[in-house]
């Protein structure tokens, strides 16, 4: 008996008995990765996990799911501003308000020949009248005409190069005046500015509402934290008074709960995929300018997929956190 | 260690209490004045009737908690003021049988007792055998696989034991230790702890068991009496230098 008990291993070794960390350098950093994982292997045998019956994996899915179409709605938005922006950008309109057609279509030709002189201007295009006649057609039915007694302006767009700056217009709109009295001259972009103010407060909203998801599913996990070390309680303790340290068992409850984040997360961003390409589908039905110029392009995709990571990352974060907190308050 | 904890360590002791009191919350101490050292290599025995602070006196000693008062010195370093950092290298040189087992529910006997191993960093492969070979010691061998719900009281006990003992600790510190197995299985965990006793490690056992006194025979006994520790020849306090006698 007593020679099977002299057979038994030397005591714990000074390094275990530091809780040093295996040392990695001279060309061993795969035998210390090894180690490390089948140590993290063991260490999962400690407590057990929560094993996705609890409710964490389907509470992040939710929350994941909704900051991603949060996220979604940002970018889109984004994206609609910055394709009107380019559109619009160094658009210009010029209408001749000329009641008599003939002085109108003359004041136009002239128009159109001082732009075309003018530098800085890339394009000149007089809107046809079937077009205009197409545009009004909604308010004022079809075949509107002067004889009716309904006069309509002319349109000339231009494109300039860089920015439509108020200088610039006053500086063509004294030309065209010599040429055009009945002109009038409006940036593109001066327009849409009610617009674009209302989408910058929507990707502000969107942005607030990631945040405030990241801040719920912190919550959430700092409680499911909470919930795994009280019902584990028992076990820290022995594992404790086994000599075990805060940051084995902080590994050991963050891996349980970043199994059940990383569930949880690919869940809702399939969830959050099929919402999003199921609506983008639908507005792009619409075939309305301003909303095609929303659809999510790859990069878009990319920092959409970097949420369930970043919610997993934030999971395994908290709840290191918390564990850590709970456990200084024990000897 | 620094300078002052080196000229006031004996290179023999294991463990110094200093006039310890416990209290828990405003009550009057659980604990009052208590005052021992224990040697490397000593066997002694923590005897007292219920509620004379047993217990109490082996958290202390296994530090699971802090004195109300007083110095406790464990392996010649301040155990009060130890940053909380470097209990788990103490605890690591400590073996403990809790009175209520503390055996882990949803690991299996071996893995309960390869549990101290592990949080070390024990290598897998060193972990086995010896794991092993104490549950074989203690007569489980047939049981490895074996939850602890689905073992006796007296099955769970040696687990118990065997978890204790299998990193061969400094101090073994055993509450109650036979208190649930049949009297063969007593003697053969006592003789389990001589050997242990005779490879250099401390025992500190509590026990209401008389018999089990008298066939320890070097053992000191350590008796409580409601909170305070009886040593009217105060060799508790100043031992016999065994380690110095070359003992």
């Amino acid at each position: 008996m007593a020679s099977r008990f002299d057979d038994r291993p030397s005591r714990l070794s000074p390094a275990a008995m530091r809780d040093e960390a295996p040392a990695a350098g001279d060309g061993r950093h795969r035998r210390v990765r090894l180690r490390l994982f089948r140590q993290a292997m063991e260490e999962a045998k400690l407590l057990p996990l929560s094993g996705l019956s609890g409710p964490m994996p389907l509470v992040v899915a939710v929350m994941v799911a909704l900051t991603v179409i949060a996220t979604a709605g940002g970018l889109a938005l984004r994206n609609v501003a910055s394709a009107a922006s380019a559109q619009l950008h160094g658009g210009l309109t010029v209408q001749i308000v000329e009641a008599a057609p003939a002085a109108r279509d003359e004041q136009a030709e002239g128009s159109v020949a001082v732009l075309r002189a003018l530098p800085g201007i890339t394009a000149v295009r007089r809107v046809p009248r079937a077009e205009l006649d197409a545009l009004i057609e909604p308010w004022l039915g079809s075949g509107p005409d002067d004889a009716a007694g309904v006069p309509v302006p002319d349109l000339i767009d231009a494109r300039l190069v860089g920015p439509v700056t108020p200088a610039r217009l006053a500086d063509i709109g004294s030309e065209l005046h010599r040429v055009a009295p009945a002109a009038r001259i409006d940036a593109q972009a001066g327009w849409l500015r009610p617009v674009f103010d209302a989408i910058a407060t929507l990707q502000w909203l969107a942005a607030a509402l990631v945040l405030l998801l990241a801040a719920v599913l912190a919550a959430t996990v700092l409680l499911g934290a909470r919930i795994a070390l009280g019902s584990h309680r028992g076990t820290i303790e022995i594992v404790h008074m086994l000599g075990g340290t805060d940051p084995q068992v902080a590994r050991i409850v963050q891996r349980a709960i970043g199994i059940d984040a990383a569930v949880g997360g690919a869940v809702g961003m399939g969830l959050a995929s099929l919402v999003i390409v199921g609506l983008g589908s639908r507005f792009a039905g619409l075939d309305a300018g301003l909303v095609s110029g929303g659809a999510l392009h790859f990069g878009d995709w990319l920092v959409l997929l970097l949420v369930p990571f970043a919610g997993v990352a934030l999971a395994m974060l908290t709840a290191r956190v918390s564990v850590l907190s709970s456990l200084r308050a024990m000897l | 260690m620094n300078a002052r904890d080196a000229l006031r360590s004996d290179p023999g002791e294991i463990a110094r209490f200093d006039n310890v009191g416990l209290r828990y919350g405003p009550d009057c101490e659980v604990l009052s004045d208590i005052s021992f050292t224990l040697y490397k290599g000593s066997f002694y025995f923590l005897t007292g009737a219920s509620g004379a602070g047993k217990s109490s006196l082996l958290r202390l000693l296994y530090l699971a908690q802090r004195p109300s008062r007083g110095v406790i010195r464990l392996f010649g370093t301040d155990a009060i003021t130890l940053p909380r950092a470097r209990l788990p290298g103490f605890r690591r040189r400590l073996g403990v049988v809790f009175q209520d087992f503390r055996l882990v529910a949803h690991l299996s006997a071996f893995d309960n007792v390869a549990l101290p191993l592990r949080v070390a960093g024990v290598p897998e492969r060193e972990v086995a055998r010896p794991v092993a070979d104490m549950l074989e010691w203690v007569g489980l061998a047939d049981r490895m696989g074996a939850r602890p719900a689905t073992l006796s009281g007296g099955e769970q006990q040696r687990v118990a034991i065997a978890r204790a003992v299998v990193g061969r600790p400094d101090l073994l510190v055993a509450d109650e230790p036979t208190g649930n197995v049949d009297p063969d299985m007593a003697l053969k965990l006592l003789r389990l702890f001589e050997s242990m006793n005779r490879l250099g490690t401390t025992i500190v056992v509590a026990t209401h068991d008389i018999h089990m006194l008298q066939r320890v025979p070097e053992s000191l006994i350590m008796r409580l009496d409601k909170g305070r520790l009886s040593d009217p020849t105060g060799a508790l306090r100043y031992p016999p230098r065994r380690h110095e006698a070359g003992l």
